[in-house]
């Protein structure tokens, strides 16, 4: 009779295996741009061992065990054993002795296997193992191109994390940015997509005009973003992979804040027309066809979609101050204030769950960041710096990442929506802002 | 002497990596970066991730140095936070540009509208083009004609001065008023 465990870890293994050979990766550069520091943590973090991965042939690749380790305690949930603290060095669950992990005060063991497949691919497999009760809590197997293979370790920290705290993990996920050097009024803008521990960052458009509010199509391969290349604001959509991009929106005035529908077919996006007042539309990439949302002589902006995509929330200062309004997208709707605490709420971002609302919110003469629980209207501040922005939830709703800048240099930092564990991305030059959480890549 | 040869190493990339974009730079199109593989197919059919050569009509909005005298000279008008209201030295600024432009039909001005860095960035592309309306509107009340006038806020993208208090808000909170190069063809005033 196997444990409940057991038995979830034999489904898993007859599921089979999960192939990422159809994702498309860096295979070379993996560089991290982006500097990780962990800012604060859990006051008691799940103690792990992450036993180094067997390479079968020993190919002095990537180190897996590394990039897992690197994964869990940047989350801030997990504190990972020494490796010189190490009773033993298995590779698989067959050769875990529990109690003499359990000795080393880990509750939770990993072990794994990296092996060459016949036609160059290549294969990671390992054991999560609980000290206490010996069980075998996961087990599964990842192939891809040896290109894949950080990818590959990240999808075992979402394993590991969703195993151990009940949530998957978006580890294996990406971000996009934009990067400012230079001094004024001489910038250069950059927009970057990377992994979202910061590895594996690539420049996907670079320009001398301010390159603003990336966002990411649902099913992450394409970017929405903001360009003044022409000297006016304009809309444009670029496939991450082969760079192909189209202009979608270069109306009079403004052209601003796109956010992609939850079905991938629309854009919400903020016109200001020739009369300078800007308003909420949806613009469907289809048809081209433009539906004005909102109509009001006050500055509506920043929409974002409900996760049902019948509703839209954004900022507005129609009360005197900016708030945050949520408004039905059939014709007739009229909006709905959503925030009543302080004199500036705006940049409303919504969980994937639809639980959730992050904000920037003005906190005793600070712009932080802050997430107002939707049922309740509970509102936390969970940043602590001066001039903190654009939150952009992962994928899971555990964690946002924003910009914040609190030195010289802009940064980001992630920080989860509990407040209790954060870090800090910080641009190896310039300034790193407007972060934007891509979605979970299948 | 290990932490040196990767330095090297990195630099080395770093090369390979800047001549493979000022290649890609030499490129005309508006075309995106190429894809992360860098596979060299990739590159050479992606193209440069370059946005500044994308220049469809730029020469209609090519810059002039537009008139100099007196208070023509001075291009920017500043406010204060959160207000769009022109007042002070701008009112008289304002007046003189407004006062040109009545006169010369066929000059044209693009005011482009700026914030300081505090809030979010699209609600600040917001009031940066309600600052660039104000002065919109206060020159064709005062004689300048709505073809002669275009606006485009750039919110806080676009710093005038780098620095995070008062001083340098200041001097970034402004509307500048750009004078346009005639249209090819157009008779000189």
């Amino acid at each position: 009779m196997p444990s409940p465990a057991t038995a979830s870890a034999l489904r898993a293994l007859r599921r089979g295996c999960i192939s990422f050979a159809s994702l498309w990766l860096a295979a070379a550069s993996a560089h991290a741009a982006l500097e990780i520091e962990v800012t604060s943590g859990v006051r008691d973090p799940v103690p792990i061992a992450i036993v180094p991965f067997t390479h079968v042939p020993a190919d002095g690749g990537l180190d897996v065990a590394e990039v897992i380790q690197h994964d869990l305690e940047g989350s801030g949930r997990f504190k990972a054993l020494p490796r010189e603290r190490m009773p033993a060095t298995p590779t698989r669950a067959e050769e875990v002795t529990a109690g003499a992990w359990k000795g080393a005060g880990s509750d939770y063991v990993v072990v794994g296997r990296v092996s060459a497949l016949e036609g160059g691919n290549v294969a990671v497999e390992f054991d999560l193992i609980n000290t206490l009760t010996g069980a075998r809590l996961a087990t599964q197997r990842f192939s891809g191109a040896p290109g894949a293979l950080r990818n590959a370790a990240h999808r075992v920290s979402d394993v590991i994390y969703q195993k151990i705290l009940g949530v998957r993990g978006a580890f294996a996920t990406r971000i996009a940015y934009v990067g400012v050097d230079g001094a004024p009024p001489t910038q250069t803008y950059r927009l970057f997509v990377a992994d979202a521990d910061g590895a594996n960052q690539q420049r996907i458009l670079e320009s001398r005009f301010p390159l603003m509010s990336p966002s990411w199509s649902p099913d992450g391969q394409w970017l929405a973003y903001v360009s003044f290349e022409t000297k006016h604001s304009a809309i444009y959509v670029q496939l991450v992979r082969t760079g192909e991009r189209r202009q979608v929106s270069a109306r009079a005035g403004v052209n601003g804040a796109p956010e992609w529908s939850p079905d991938g077919k629309k854009l919400a996006l903020t016109l200001g027309g020739s009369g300078g007042n800007p308003d909420i539309f949806v613009l469907d990439l289809g048809s081209q066809a433009l539906t004005r949302i909102t109509d009001d002589p006050a500055i509506d902006t920043e929409p974002v979609w409900a996760p049902d995509g019948r509703s839209l929330y954004f900022t507005s200062d129609r009360a005197g101050s900016p708030q945050i309004y949520q408004i039905g997208i059939q014709s007739g709707a009229r909006p709905k204030r959503i925030t009543f605490g302080g004199t500036y709420n705006a940049r409303p971002r919504v969980s994937a769950d639809g639980t959730l609302l992050a904000m920037v919110t003005l906190d005793s003469g600070n712009y932080r960041i802050a997430v107002q629980e939707l049922a309740t209207s509970t509102v936390r501040v969970l940043s602590h710096g001066h001039l903190d922005e654009s939150p952009s939830f992962a994928p899971n709703g555990a964690t946002l990442i924003y910009a914040e800048r609190d030195s010289s240099r802009g940064s980001l930092g992630t920080v989860s929506t509990d407040g209790l564990t954060g870090l800090r991305l910080k641009a190896s030059e310039g300034e790193a802002r407007e972060p934007a959480w891509g979605p979970f890549i299948p | 002497m290990a932490e040196k040869r990767s330095m090297q190493r990195v630099l080395v990339v770093l090369l390979v990596a800047a001549s493979l974009s000022l290649a890609a730079c030499a490129s005309k199109k508006p075309k995106a970066a190429p894809p992360v593989s860098g596979e060299a197919t990739n590159a050479a059919s992606g193209g440069a991730g370059d946005a500044n050569a994308a220049g469809a009509g730029a020469n209609a909005d090519s810059e002039a140095a537009g008139p100099q005298a007196g208070l023509l000279a001075t291009r920017v008008v500043y406010f204060d936070f959160d207000s769009s209201e022109i007042k002070g030295a701008g009112t008289d600024v304002v007046a003189a540009h407004a006062k040109y432009l009545a006169s010369h039909a066929a000059i044209r001005v693009r005011l482009e509208g700026h914030t300081d860095e505090r809030g979010s960035r699209e609600y600040n592309i917001g009031l940066g083009e309600r600052r660039a309306q104000a002065v919109r509107r206060a020159l064709l009340l005062q004689g300048a004609i709505d073809a002669q006038i275009s606006t485009v806020s750039y919110g806080e993208e676009r710093p005038a001065v780098s620095g995070h208090d008062e001083a340098a808000w200041a001097k970034n909170r402004r509307v500048e008023i750009v004078y346009l190069a005639l249209p090819t063809g157009a008779a000189k005033q």
